[in-house]
C-alpha cells in the first residue's frame, strides 16, 4: 500500500492517459458523442427524406377526426372521436388484457408450482405434463387455436349456449348481464374501502399485540366478516341501489348486457395458459431453493403445514422467484400485441395498424407506439424491482 | 499522399450520392433492368399467381404495359406483393416503383402522403356479402350486424359513414388482411364481409360454399382503383398515366393486340400519331416513337385486358358496366394522344 502512494508521489506529472479513470471517463465520452451524432442524424435524416417525399408531418394528425370504429372500447368512443381517442382506446384495451392475463397467470402459475411438488404422483405428473405441453408450442399457435379452433365455430347468436339465460356464449362471444348502478349506490364502494381501512388498522394492532403477549387475535375471519359485511349492510340500508341488464338477442345479435369479445377470450386464455407455465416453473424452482433445514426446523416448532408454507417457505422463496417474475410480466404485456392476428382491438391493431394507415403518419405513430411500450415495462419493473428490494435479503 | 487519397475517395463517393440522388426514376429502372410492380397478390382478377404460377390480373397486365413501354418486353416487370398496411411506405421508400394494388384514390392519399394517383384503372364501390340464410335483402336491414372488414382500407371509414348516416348500428370486427377477413366471415363471426364490389366478387369465388352467399344489390361508396407512383418524378408519373391512358385510347380507336400490326398502316390520323408513325411522340417521356404500341402489342387495350381478368366469361364475371368507355355509356374515358 505505502509502496503504491510513494510511486505515485514520485512521479506527480506522469501522462494523465494513462490514468484508468481519465480513460475510462474519455471512452465514455466518445462512446455518448457518437450515439448523440447517430442519433442526430437519423433524426435529421428522417426529417430531411420526408420533406423531401413530400408527406406532411408532426402530431395535428391526433387531434382530426378518426372515421372508424373499435369493436370494443372501455371508454366513450364513436367513428367522430379523434385519433387521440383511438389512441387511448388501444393502450386502455392493451392493458386490459394484460392485467387480466397477469392477475390469472400468476394465479394459476403459483398453484400449478405448487402442485408440482406435490408428493401424490398423479397430480405432479399432471401438473409436469401440462407445463412441458404448454409451454413448448408457440404462443401465436395457441392464440389461433383458441380462436380458430375453439372460438369461432361456436353456433351463431341464435343458436347459443346458455346458462339459465343469464350468460350466452356464442360465436359473437360470451354475452354476460351489466350492472346498473342508481344514485345512492356509491355508498357501497365507500362501505369497502371503510371496512379495507379498518381491517389495515385491525391488523397492526393484532400483530403488535401478539407480539406484546404471545396471544393470537381471529383477524383473518373478523377482517373478512368486514369487508362483505359492511357493503352488504350499506346496500340493504339504501335500498339495493342496483339491477342487472340482461342480455337479450334482437335481431342479428345480443343487445344488452357486456359483451366479451372472441378476440379477448382467445388472447386471454392464451396468454395465461402460457405465462403460467413458466410462473409455475419459477415457482418451483423458488420453492426448491429454500433449504429443507428451514422447513424441518419450523415443523420442530409445531407450525402446521400451512403456516409453514406462509411464513417460512413462500417469503424465503419470493426472492428466488420475484426476478424472473418480473421479466414475466414484462413477455407478457409485450405479447398481447399478438393480438393483431385475431383482430383484437389492441394499440398495436389499433393505433399502429388502422390509424397508421389511415392517417400516413407512420414515423409518429410507430415512435409515440414504442414509447408508450417502453413505458408500460418501465413501470412494471419499477414496481416490481421496489418489491424486491422490500423482500431482498439485507446486508449481502 | 495518403491525405489526398482520402480526399479523392471522398469526393468521388459525394459525387455518386449527388449524382443518384438527381437520378430520374427511368433511369433507375432502365439501369436495374426491370420495373418493380408492388400488387396484393391475392386478389383473384386483379393480381394472383394462376395454376401455373404466372402472374395475372388487371393490376398485373398494367405493370407489364409499363414494362411494355420502358422495355419493349412486358417480362421484365417484377411483382413484388405487398400487404395493403406497408403499401404506401413501400411505395414512398422507394421499395417498389409503381403502387397497382386494387387501391382507392382518394384526396388524402394524393396530397399528404407523397405519392401520386395517375389515373383510374376500375370504378368500384364497396359492398356487402351476406349467406343467404340470414334472409337480407338490402343492406337497410342490416341494423345491429357484425360486420367484418379490412384494417386501414377506406372501407372500413365508408362502412361508419354508411351505418351513421343510416342511423343503424353496427359491430366492426377487424382484421389486418382481406384473406382473414373472408376466412372468418366464412365462420360466421360476422354476419357480413365488406369491401369493394369486384373485391366481393373475387372473395366469394374462394368461400366454402360460394352460392350460400350473396352480395346485396346497394353501393355505398366510389372506389376509383389506380396505380400510383412516387410524387416529385414528373416523367415516371407521366409515363405511368399515359400507359393506362394508352390502353383506353386503343379500345376507341379499335386497335387490339390481334390488329395492332395492320393498324400501322391504317390512314387515320389518330392510329398513326398513337403509334408513332410518323411521330415521335415517346421523346417527350424519354421513351421510344412505338411506346404505345408496344403497350398494345405485348399487353392489349383496355377491353382486352378487362375482359382477359374479370369480364363475364372470368370467375368474376363483372359486365363491363360504368368501367365501358364513354362511347359506350360508361365513364371510361382517356385524354387524347396529340
Amino acid at each position: 500500500m505505502s509502496k503504491v502512494a510513494r510511486s505515485e508521489t514520485q512521479h506527480p506529472r506522469r501522462n494523465l492517459l494513462n490514468d484508468p479513470r481519465v480513460r475510462g471517463w474519455l471512452a465514455q465520452a466518445l462512446v455518448l458523442m457518437l450515439l448523440v451524432i447517430v442519433a442526430g442524424y437519423a433524426l435529421y435524416n428522417i426529417a430531411h427524406n420526408l420533406n423531401k417525399a413530400g408527406i406532411t408531418t408532426g402530431f395535428a394528425f391526433l387531434s382530426s377526426p378518426s372515421g372508424f370504429d373499435i369493436s370494443q372500447t372501455l371508454v366513450d368512443y364513436s367513428s367522430r372521436s379523434t385519433y387521440a381517442d383511438a389512441f387511448v382506446v388501444g393502450i386502455l384495451n392493451t392493458l386490459l388484457v394484460s392485467i387480466l392475463g397477469i392477475v390469472s397467470s400468476t394465479i394459476l402459475g403459483f398453484f400449478l408450482g405448487i402442485i408440482r411438488l406435490s408428493p401424490n404422483w398423479l397430480i405432479s405428473k399432471m401438473a409436469e405434463a401440462y407445463t412441458e405441453i404448454i409451454r413448448n408450442i408457440p404462443l401465436l399457435l395457441q392464440i389461433l387455436f383458441w380462436y380458430l379452433a375453439i372460438l369461432t365455430p361456436l353456433p351463431g347468436p341464435r343458436l347459443a349456449m346458455h346458462f339459465s339465460d343469464i350468460a350466452f356464449l356464442c360465436n359473437r362471444g360470451l354475452q354476460i348481464p351489466k350492472p346498473i348502478f342508481e344514485p345512492g349506490f356509491i355508498a357501497t364502494p365507500v362501505a369497502f374501502l371503510g371496512a379495507v381501512i379498518l381491517s389495515i388498522f385491525l391488523f397492526r394492532w393484532s400483530k403488535k399485540r401478539q407480539l406484546q403477549t404471545g396471544r393470537r387475535f381471529p383477524d383473518y375471519s373478523i377482517a373478512i366478516a368486514l369487508l362483505v359485511g359492511m357493503p352488504l349492510v350499506a346496500m340493504m340500508l339504501t335500498g339495493f341501489p342496483l339491477h342487472w341488464e340482461m342480455p337479450v338477442l334482437s335481431g342479428f345479435n345480443f343487445a344488452g348486457g357486456i359483451t366479451v369479445l372472441p378476440e379477448l377470450i382467445a388472447l386471454w386464455l392464451s396468454l395465461t395458459l402460457y405465462s403460467a407455465t413458466f410462473i409455475g416453473e419459477y415457482v418451483r424452482s423458488g420453492i426448491m431453493a429454500v433449504d429443507k433445514g428451514q422447513r424441518d426446523a419450523a415443523y420442530a416448532l409445531g407450525h402446521r403445514p400451512w403456516m409453514i408454507y406462509r411464513l417460512i417457505v413462500i417469503p424465503q422463496a419470493m426472492r428466488v422467484v420475484t426476478p424472473p417474475l418480473i421479466s414475466q410480466y414484462l413477455t407478457l404485456v409485450k405479447n398481447s400485441s399478438l393480438a393483431v392476428v385475431i383482430g383484437y382491438p389492441d394499440l398495436i391493431h389499433v393505433f399502429a395498424g388502422t390509424a397508421l394507415n389511415q392517417s400516413g403518419q407512420a414515423v409518429e405513430i410507430i415512435s409515440i407506439t414504442m414509447a408508450v411500450y417502453l413505458i408500460i415495462s418501465l413501470f412494471i419493473s419499477l414496481i416490481m424491482n421496489w418489491y424486491n428490494k422490500k423482500y431482498a435479503l439485507r446486508g449481502l | 499522399m495518403n491525405v489526398f487519397k482520402t480526399l479523392a475517395v471522398a469526393s468521388a463517393v459525394s459525387v455518386c450520392m449527388a449524382g443518384s440522388a438527381v437520378a430520374s426514376t427511368l433511369d433507375a429502372v432502365k439501369e436495374k433492368g426491370y420495373v418493380n410492380i408492388g400488387v396484393s397478390g391475392k386478389v383473384i382478377g386483379f393480381s394472383a399467381p394462376d395454376a401455373q404460377g404466372k402472374w395475372t390480373g388487371l393490376d398485373v397486365d398494367f405493370g407489364r404495359a409499363v414494362a411494355a413501354v420502358i422495355f419493349n418486353d412486358p417480362e421484365k416487370a417484377r411483382f413484388t406483393p405487398v400487404a395493403f398496411k406497408e403499401a404506401f411506405t413501400a411505395l414512398q421508400s422507394g421499395e417498389i416503383d409503381i403502387l397497382s394494388r386494387n387501391t382507392t384514390w382518394t384526396y388524402q392519399r394524393d396530397t399528404k402522403l407523397g405519392i401520386d394517383f395517375v389515373g383510374t384503372i376500375f370504378y368500384d364501390g364497396q359492398g356487402f356479402m351476406v349467406k343467404k340464410s340470414l334472409g337480407v335483402t338490402s343492406a337497410k336491414d342490416l341494423n345491429g350486424a357484425s360486420v367484418c372488414t379490412q384494417a386501414g382500407t377506406t372501407t372500413e371509414l365508408n362502412l361508419s359513414d354508411y351505418f351513421v348516416s343510416k342511423g343503424m348500428a353496427y359491430k366492426p370486427v377487424v382484421y389486418e388482411s382481406a384473406d382473414e377477413a373472408t376466412v372468418i366471415y366464412d365462420t360466421g363471426r360476422c354476419d357480413v364481409y365488406t369491401t369493394d364490389t369486384s373485391g366481393l366478387a373475387a372473395r366469394r369465388s374462394t368461400l366454402g360454399n360460394p352460392k350460400d352467399n350473396i352480395i346485396l344489390p346497394e353501393i355505398i361508396s366510389k372506389e376509383p382503383l389506380g396505380p400510383a407512383v412516387r410524387q416529385g418524378d414528373q416523367q415516371w408519373s407521366d409515363i405511368a398515366r399515359w400507359t393506362l391512358f394508352a390502353m383506353i385510347n386503343a379500345e376507341e380507336l379499335g386497335i387490339t393486340s390481334q390488329n395492332v400490326d395492320e393498324m400501322m398502316k391504317s390512314k387515320n390520323p389518330a392510329i398513326q400519331r398513337f403509334l408513332g408513325v410518323d411521330t415521335n411522340y415517346g421523346e417527350f417521356m424519354g421513351l421510344t416513337a412505338d411506346w404505345a404500341y408496344r403497350v398494345i402489342k405485348h399487353v392489349g387495350n383496355y377491353g382486352e385486358v378487362y375482359d382477359r381478368n374479370v369480364g363475364p366469361a372470368t370467375v368474376l364475371g363483372l359486365e363491363r358496366g360504368v368501367n365501358a368507355l364513354w362511347t359506350n355509356g360508361g365513364i371510361m374515358y382517356a385524354p387524347p394522344i396529340r
